[in-house]
């Protein structure tokens, strides 16, 4: 059995906004809900990734009426709430390999059907790297073969528990440690990295996500949306990290956010290969808004500035939201 | 039931008897007809309850296996050669997280050079991967250790490789007599895991494991091998009640009681060994054979027991350890050590060259004069191999050695055969 969940764990953004009706309240403000990872973990202070898996988990118990298994890559989620002999897993939970989770998901589905279990749900679930560089290969065929696999990315934009190396979805001009704020272009090359929510989408699965810990809402709506379908689906989630980013640990949602309002992080829904919804960007910032508060970036606005990498930047946004159509038009 | 079948086929209905609820697979030669056969049998519903993963890799295959067998689901997979070495750090896994999974290894060689024919390099680089290795000497010898593999694997919760050899058994089709369903089931009880994925009691499965107990766990892993040498032979015993065939399950002694020298081998050869054995007695030459089923875990006092008396060991190797020479020799030796036993190792039929008996009855009569090197390769072109040398030594830039070879090869034949003008 779950343990029951202690208050001070909810924190105050997970309390029920007492004016909406009870049906609208957020999974994190229940006090019933699954817990599915619990206080104690090793991750750092205002880990994203911890925080977006704690609220995809429980929405995704929640949906599926605590009928559910996990399974996760190696990466930092997997280090910080596993060490032996601890778990802050409250659910079922399986750890394999770095690459391979959606092949393990696969056959856990596979087993569950074959079986007569298939009222039990299976989400995998890895960082950036096990999902877009060495995890696509099985990943593409979970999706290729429509198995009923949530697969969610907590993409937190480098190989952080390894200690912060680039990863297929580090941005341009981010410093990691193989990418070093050093020589002539400092930071990570422009013109490379992968978009996985689009290889995504060009598999035809029937769902496609993108969610940001900036408004956790939202992507509890969403892992109940894909929980609500069977089939292959995708949820990649923006996740900061404060060690990676250089942020400070209670900036952690207020990066997210400034990662969608400047257009930099699209957030939408594709159901089937289509684009059917996206959030819209209420008050648009410029990229160097949110540029400037992550130690990644520092080398950009030394003396002088690197106003070219940045208008690079601010292209990209720029591009996204035309792509999107993700401005909501002024009133 | 007595059929003329094709090894694979064989397996895989052997496969299918048993009952597999996860088939997962990539395609690579020779294994082919076994997943073909066995994706046949499910799509037709010959065999139901039974799930068939068409995966994208080797790596995925064993990872899908994984996962449906920590769901609780009686898993198979088969694979070869390149296959197995792309899919090795989930081999490592699934035998670290004790999932009985069953793998057939059709056994071909490594490339480079790529070559799909066979010998034992593929399942030999596997050896300490903590999976049980069986190898089987011919297609009713494939059948009967798949359906022992899976009592094996589930009762000392393993993984179990059953390795035959590429394309000799694999493809060769000769009578086989195919387990009944009834006997099957009566042998191998349902798949019950001791811990599943399971929401009702919701375990954490694969977690980190520190310096504190890293140690402890590997050696229980060992221990569960040694208890495998236990369970083998209890195993044999019962499937040879079940089915009436023999299994010795870890060795398989040949004329060894009054052997003057003993040939130590593993596949397929093992036939060519004993007609080369009767043919050699014929002629006053006591020599025996001693085969080795369970590879891992490796059965030495069952060896030195059948090893005992003989006066010389050669071990024939399909497989080259480069750098030092045998495998399978140093454990061999490893069991002999107290004896003092003079052991030699003789590599054959790499990538697929034929082992002709002549030869093997040559090397055993060098043998018995005390006439064998440490090291021999049987059949061995050493023409071929000194004028490579030479090139080397004349020049620091050579090109690929396999490509020259083979060219000179193709020109030694021209006048032979004639078939160029
Ligand atoms: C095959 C393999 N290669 C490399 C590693 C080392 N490794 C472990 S976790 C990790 C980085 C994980 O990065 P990501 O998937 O983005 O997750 P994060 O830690 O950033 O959440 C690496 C490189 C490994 N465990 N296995
Ligand atoms: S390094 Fe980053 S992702 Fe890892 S635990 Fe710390 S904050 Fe979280
Ligand atoms: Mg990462």
């Amino acid at each position: 059995m779950t343990e029951r969940l202690r208050f001070y764990q909810t924190g105050s953004f997970a309390v029920r906004n007492r004016l909406l009706p009870v049906v609208d309240a957020s999974v994190q403000s229940d006090p019933g809900r699954a817990n599915a990872i619990t206080s104690g973990h090793r991750a750092c202070q205002g880990c994203g990734e911890a925080l977006g898996a704690r609220y995809a988990l429980d929405a995704a118990m929640r949906a599926s009426g605590g009928r559910m298994v996990a399974v996760n890559a190696t990466g930092c989620l997997e280090v910080f709430s596993t060490p032996y002999p601890e778990t802050s897993w409250q659910i079922p939970w399986m750890h394999s390999l770095f690459g391979n989770a959606a092949a393990v998901a696969s056959g856990v589905a596979a087993a569950l059907r074959v079986t007569g279990r298939d009222d039990v749900r299976v989400v995998a679930q890895a960082g950036d790297g096990g999902t877009v560089d060495i995890g696509l290969g099985p990943l593409s065929g979970m999706f290729e073969r429509n198995d009923d696999v949530l697969f969610i990315c907590y993409d937190n934009e480098a190989y952080m528990n390894t200690g912060v190396q680039r990863s297929g979805a580090t941005p341009p001009a981010a410093r990691t440690m193989t990418t070093p704020a050093v020589g002539p272009h400092p930071g990570a090359p422009f013109g490379q990295g992968k978009d996985l929510p689009r290889i995504a989408m060009a598999h035809e699965i029937p769902y496609v996500a993108t969610a940001t810990v900036a408004d956790l809402r939202d992507l509890e709506d969403k892992v109940t949306t894909a929980m609500s379908i069977r089939g292959a689906r995708y949820l990649h989630v923006l996740v900061p990290c404060p060690l990676g980013w250089g942020s400070a640990s209670r900036d952690t949602v207020r990066v997210a956010r400034l990662a969608t309002e400047s257009g930099l992080f699209p957030v939408f829904e594709a159901h089937d290969g289509e684009v059917t919804s996206v959030t819209p960007i209420r008050r648009r910032v410029p990229v160097e808004d949110y540029l400037r508060i992550q130690k990644r970036y520092a080398h950009l606005f030394g003396e002088p500035p690197a106003t070219g990498v940045i208008a690079h930047i601010q292209a990209t946004a720029d591009r996204n939201i035309r792509r999107y159509r993700i401005e909501e038009a002024p009133v | 039931m007595r059929e003329q079948i094709e090894g694979s086929q064989a397996v895989a209905r052997t496969v299918a008897a048993c009952r597999p609820q996860v088939v997962c697979a990539y395609p690579i030669s020779p294994q082919t007809h076994i997943v073909e056969t066995l994706s046949r049998l499910v799509m037709s519903q010959q065999l139901g309850g039974c799930e068939y993963l068409n995966v994208d890799s080797e790596f995925a295959a064993m990872s899908a296996a994984i996962g449906a067998s920590a769901a609780g689901a009686r898993t198979y997979t088969a694979t070869a050669s390149q296959g197995l070495l792309y899919m090795v750090e989930a081999v490592y896994n699934a035998s670290g997280l004790g999932l009985p999974i069953v793998m057939t290894v059709a056994n071909r060689a490594i490339g480079a050079p790529i070559n799909i024919w066979n010998d034992h390099s593929d399942a030999m680089s596997q050896r300490d991967s903590g999976w049980i290795q069986m190898y089987a000497e011919d297609n009713q010898h494939a059948v009967d250790l798949h359906v022992m593999a899976y009592r094996l694997a589930e009762e000392v919760s393993l993984p179990v490789m059953v390795c035959m050899d590429g394309f000799i058994l694999t493809h060769a089709v000769e009578e086989v007599d195919l387990p009944e369903q009834t006997q099957v089931d009566a042998f191998l009880p349902p798949f019950e895991p001791r811990q599943i994925l399971d929401p009702d009691d919701p375990v954490s499965i694969g977690a980190m494991v520190g310096p504190e107990a890293f140690l402890e766990v590997r050696y229980l892993a060992h221990q569960r091998q040694m208890q495998a040498l236990e369970t083998i032979p209890r195993i044999a015993a019962e499937f040879a009640a079940a089915t009436g065939r023999q299994r010795d399950g870890l060795v398989t002694p040949y004329r060894l009681e009054d052997a003057d020298v003993a040939v130590v081998a593993l596949g397929s050869v093992l036939g060519t060994l004993k007609d080369a054995v009767d043919a050699l007695r014929v002629r006053g030459v006591n020599a025996g054979v001693l085969g080795i089923t369970s590879f891992r875990p490796f059965p030495l006092a069952a060896v030195r027991a059948a090893l005992g008396s003989v006066g010389r060991i050669v071990v024939l190797e399909k497989t080259l350890a480069v750098g030092i020479g045998g495998v399978l020799s140093s454990n061999i030796r490893t069991a002999m050590a107290d004896t003092g036993t003079p052991t030699t190792t003789v590599i054959a039929g790499l990538g697929g060259r034929p082992i002709l008996q002549a030869s093997l009855e040559q090397m055993i009569v060098d043998a018995h004069r005390g006439r064998s090197a440490d090291l021999s390769f049987l059949d061995l072109n050493t023409g071929l191999v000194e004028r490579e040398l030479a090139r080397t030594r004349a020049s620091r830039r050579s090109g690929p050695a396999a490509e020259n070879m083979l060219r000179d090869a193709m020109a030694d034949a021209v006048p032979e055969s004639g078939a160029r003008g």
